[in-house]
């Protein structure tokens, strides 16, 4: 009987773990959906981004007050989580703080205070971040409604209830207290315990042990439903994120096989397909569905976490138009999840639902709005692209659709005709030279 | 602009058997649109002022198929970029210069893998080489200790990465140099971009150019300064609706220094 507490902790932390596991097989399932990009190059400045803007956090600090906030959550939060190999070690083997029994006591008392202080400010950085959610007026939090505002909030309380219980459990470990290092903030809250029989002091922190641990396994868990993904995904999309400059759009291939075929001289256009040829479907262009989209697209999608920067920064969104890349990005998302499900729940095969992106999400008034001045892509703190997704779904009006704007429309002949988006002869282009 | 000024095509050159030094890529707003024109004779001023052996395509340049691409239209951009390159090869084109932001971008990223590879400069680059190698000399004297801000364009700015060249050359006009509270990285778009030039704006309550214009107008500048046709466009536009162009002019970066010299 007495191996029961062993065999409980490492049934729920497999059953935790393997239920994560399973979650993100689908995650990665679903971003395979998308088309195959080849981002096999140039992997020293891949990781050399993920080093600065992930781990080192770089473009969050543009806002400062946030930035430095968001910091102190994101380190807390990584250091504290070193603690949960220990607990993780004595849950499985009934060890109690194997930590001590490894290192010598000033070091082991060092890490703990230090995890400690750390969950003080964690806990002081979370509640700004919730009085700047939910008390102060900030645009960019206030347009949130229902699920992405309480997920929102779910998560500073699930810090919260984490922090105390590290805290209380230390602060309820006698032989810890006794000890004297290490316990920084929990000496001060040892006294509170003081009128508490030995026997309650020893099954509150046991509580509060197992408690931390299994809250840990349900915020894992909680992730794959949540924005809060990109604690784990930042990291592999600063990897894949964009490296040539900004204003580059990549040019359509398929296009332009088509384009060299047109402009051939010798080309046929009445020549029959090339052997083999035949059962190729014709290229898609532009996006009209998440599958149509790339996977590092669908990746952004997952990885954002809706802060908004992206739109307070939209020169559309700021005058008032319907365009909000952070929309974009959580429509994005929200059709992928309900694309996966449809395949989960028809045996593995995506059975059409008479929806797609386009018009049941993201509407073209709202593609149309974007003047492509790249301001989103340069506010994400975590390398998303919105701009793309919006030029893709551009791509598909126009090309498939033929659903630009009448003017746009108009535009484009006049390029067509004389190489202007204006209606001049193509052979006055040099008359400027001779007028005063 | 009373003197005569010279611009060689380069089937000129061509047929004399010489190569220009730099091809100078027009544009089509540089090529028929009244405001950008102007901004198109004060370069090419410069260049005559500096003895650039330059020249344009003339009729033989088309637009870039920039403006396509954006508004989504990937075969008419293709269609434009490869007739382009085209000729652009057949003259043995190594560089380009352009006063337009757009096609800078578009020639430099976008045409490469299609076939057309040159080193394609911002005319606010080319500039500054001008004057940082002594070919250019700049007076200075007309806008000594005007206020000026300069507005980035999106495609030379954020999109390239180029902040200094001009803010280096408008130095040389020994104006004074104010920045908006939104400048360089996180300047705000004149809500041209993305082929909105060409069209109405969606339904909101109020027009970019406007709101851009309020945020250069907060710096009390004498001069919103520019290195895009199209941003001229639109800060003149703001300009004028908040009735201040008696006040505050726009000027290409290209003409401050033109009337400087």
């Amino acid at each position: 009987m007495q191996y029961i507490s062993n065999i409980i902790f490492a049934i729920i932390l497999i059953a935790g773990v393997g239920y994560f596991a399973r979650n993100i097989k689908k995650l990665i399932r679903n971003i395979k959906l998308g088309q195959d990009v080849d981002v096999s190059d140039n992997k020293p400045q891949r990781w050399k981004n993920m080093a600065r803007i992930a781990l080192g956090q770089s473009k969050m600090v543009v806002r400062p007050i946030a930035g430095i906030l968001h910091i102190i959550v994101y380190v807390g939060f990584v250091i504290i989580n070193v603690e949960v190999l220990e607990i993780i070690i004595d849950g499985l083997f009934g060890t109690h703080r194997i930590g001590l029994k490894v290192l010598p006591e000033s070091v082991y008392g060092f890490l703990i205070g230090s995890f400690e202080v750390l969950a003080v400010l964690v806990l002081l950085a979370v509640v700004f971040f919730w009085t700047r959610r939910n008390v102060i007026n900030l645009k960019r939090f206030k347009s949130l409604k229902g699920w992405p505002k309480n997920d929102g909030n779910i998560i500073l309380y699930f810090e919260v209830v984490l922090m105390c219980l590290f805290l209380v459990m230390n602060a309820t470990d006698t032989s810890f207290q006794e000890m004297g290092s290490g316990n920084v903030i929990s000496g001060f809250m040892a006294p509170w315990f003081n009128e508490v029989s030995t026997d309650t002091l020893h099954l509150i922190e046991r509580s509060a042990w197992w408690l931390h641990i299994f809250g840990i396994l349900v915020f894992l868990n909680y992730l794959y439903f949540s924005k809060h993904l990109h604690i784990l995904l930042a990291f592999p999309n600063t990897y894949y994120g964009k490296l040539t400059p900004k204003g580059q759009f990549n040019n359509l291939e398929a296009v332009t096989k088509e384009v060299k075929l047109m402009m051939d001289p010798n080309a046929d256009p009445f020549a029959a397909p090339v052997e083999g040829d035949e059962d190729e479907e014709p290229a898609k262009f532009g996006a009209s569905d998440v599958m149509d989209l790339n996977q590092i697209q669908l990746l952004n999608a997952y990885t954002c976490t809706e802060c908004g920067r992206c739109t307070s920064e939209c020169p559309a969104n700021q005058t008032g138009k319907k365009l909000s890349p952070r929309k974009i990005m959580m429509d994005t998302r929200d059709r992928l999840v309900e694309v996966g499900k449809n395949i989960d729940a028809n045996g593995g095969e995506f059975k059409d639902d008479g929806k797609q992106l386009l018009n049941d999400y993201i509407t073209k008034e709202e593609l149309w709005a974007c003047t492509t001045c790249n301001a989103c892509v340069e506010a994400c703190p975590v390398s998303i692209d919105p701009l793309s997704i919006i030029m893709e779904m551009r791509r598909y009006l126009v090309m498939e659709e033929s659903a630009a704007p009448m003017e746009l429309n108009n535009m484009m002949t006049n390029i067509e005709n004389n190489g202007a988006p204006w209606p001049y002869n193509q052979q006055d282009r040099l008359n400027w030279a001779n007028e005063n | 602009m009373s003197e005569q000024l010279k611009v060689p095509t380069i089937a000129e050159y061509m047929v004399e058997g010489k190569q220009p030094e730099i091809l100078f890529w027009v544009g089509s707003a540089g090529s028929y649109d009244d405001r950008a024109k102007k901004i198109t004779k004060a370069f090419v001023k410069l260049l005559n002022s500096a003895k650039v052996d330059f020249a344009v395509l003339g009729a033989e340049e088309s637009n870039t198929g920039d403006v396509a691409k954006r508004a989504g239209n990937e075969f008419l951009f293709q269609m434009q970029a490869m007739m382009n390159i085209e000729v652009l090869n057949g003259y043995e084109v190594k560089r380009i210069v352009t006063c337009d932001p757009h096609s800078f971008n578009c020639i430099k990223n976008e045409y490469p893998s299609l076939g057309g590879v040159y080193d394609v400069i911002h005319h606010t680059q080319y500039i500054k080489e001008l004057i940082d190698a002594g070919r250019l000399s700049v007076k200075g004297d007309t806008y000594k200790g005007k206020r000026i801000t300069f507005h980035d364009p999106c495609y030379l700015g954020r999109a390239n990465s180029e902040f200094d060249a001009p803010r280096n050359v408008l130095q040389k006009s020994n104006g004074t140099l104010v920045e908006m509270k939104k400048s360089k990285r996180f300047a705000l778009c004149c809500g041209a971009g993305g082929a909105q030039m060409f069209k109405e704006p969606e339904k909101g309550d109020m027009d970019v150019n406007i709101l851009r214009t309020k945020q250069a107008l907060e710096t009390t500048p004498d001069i919103i300064a520019t290195g895009c046709p199209y941003c001229n466009t639109m800060m003149t536009d703001g300009i004028k609706a908040k009735e201040k162009e008696k006040s505050v002019e726009v000027l290409d970066i290209a003409e401050v220094i033109a009337n400087s010299l």
